[in-house]
């Protein structure tokens, strides 16, 4: 399946990409997807949102979701 | 209800004013309550802060917002509300964010105001890079005490 992965503010200069397209395994999670874009471990405290959705690492991903990482925020 | 993401700059008290004469229907309300974030040239011990570039995530900044004003409007009795938040490039003194609700009694209008700026700065995805003397940075998150309790990878799969 085909995933479209996209890194905001801090997350954008560790990864050096704003986005990304991904093929995974069918059944595949998020803990799949990071195995699949990076070789370290994840950011202590990395948000996930799941087409705009905020989610937990062991989401089940589907054919055509949009998967978001980014840092803790700072609006307001 | 309003949600308005936008890079321009904007007078706040003029968006509020209005928002008011164009939506709440006269004599109906009896409290406004209005939070107007403003940048500042100083942050986190660092003095002399010229500019902030403010990062959000498209689609998902909107989505959330109006989320958080349908939760506020349905928690309280608020007849209205109204947030504009500015994205891009900000100078200090420069309006970041207004929320606005109208509700026929001042709690209510302050509760939802509180509720909706508070999961504003710990949950919309926003960031603030700063530029300081030493150069760039990026602000620490907000949200370290509400979505990162719930949803980070501190808190691991499984």
């Amino acid at each position: 399946m085909k995933i479209a992965v996209k890194y905001f503010a801090s997350m954008r200069d560790i990864m050096g990409k704003t986005d990304e397209s991904v093929e995974l395994n069918d059944d595949a999670n998020i803990t799949d997807l990071w195995a699949k874009v990076s070789t370290s471990t994840m950011p202590e405290n990395t948000l996930i949102a799941v087409n705009m959705e905020y989610t937990s690492q062991a989401h089940k991903l589907v054919d055509g979701d949009e998967v978001a990482f980014f840092p803790p925020v700072t609006g307001g | 209800m309003k949600v308005i993401v936008q890079e321009a700059e904007f007078d706040p008290w003029k968006a509020v004013s209005e928002y008011q004469a164009e939506h709440l229907a006269e004599g109906k309300h009896g409290g406004s309550v209005t939070f107007i974030g403003t940048m500042r040239d100083f942050n986190d011990g660092v003095d002399g802060i010229s500019n902030m570039y403010l990062d959000h995530y498209p689609g998902m900044t909107e989505k959330h917002i109006e989320r958080v004003c349908q939760e506020a409007l349905k928690q309280w009795d608020v007849m209205d509300a109204l947030v504009v938040h500015r994205v891009g490039a900000i100078e200090p003194n420069d309006a970041i964010v207004l929320v606005a609700v109208w509700s026929a009694h001042r709690a209510m209008a302050f509760d939802a105001c509180r509720f909706v700026i508070n999961d504003l700065k710990h949950r919309a995805p926003f960031w603030k890079r700063e530029a300081t003397e030493e150069g760039e940075r990026w602000v620490e998150g907000n949200s370290v005490d509400a979505v990162a309790d719930q949803y980070s990878n501190a808190k691991k799969a499984g």
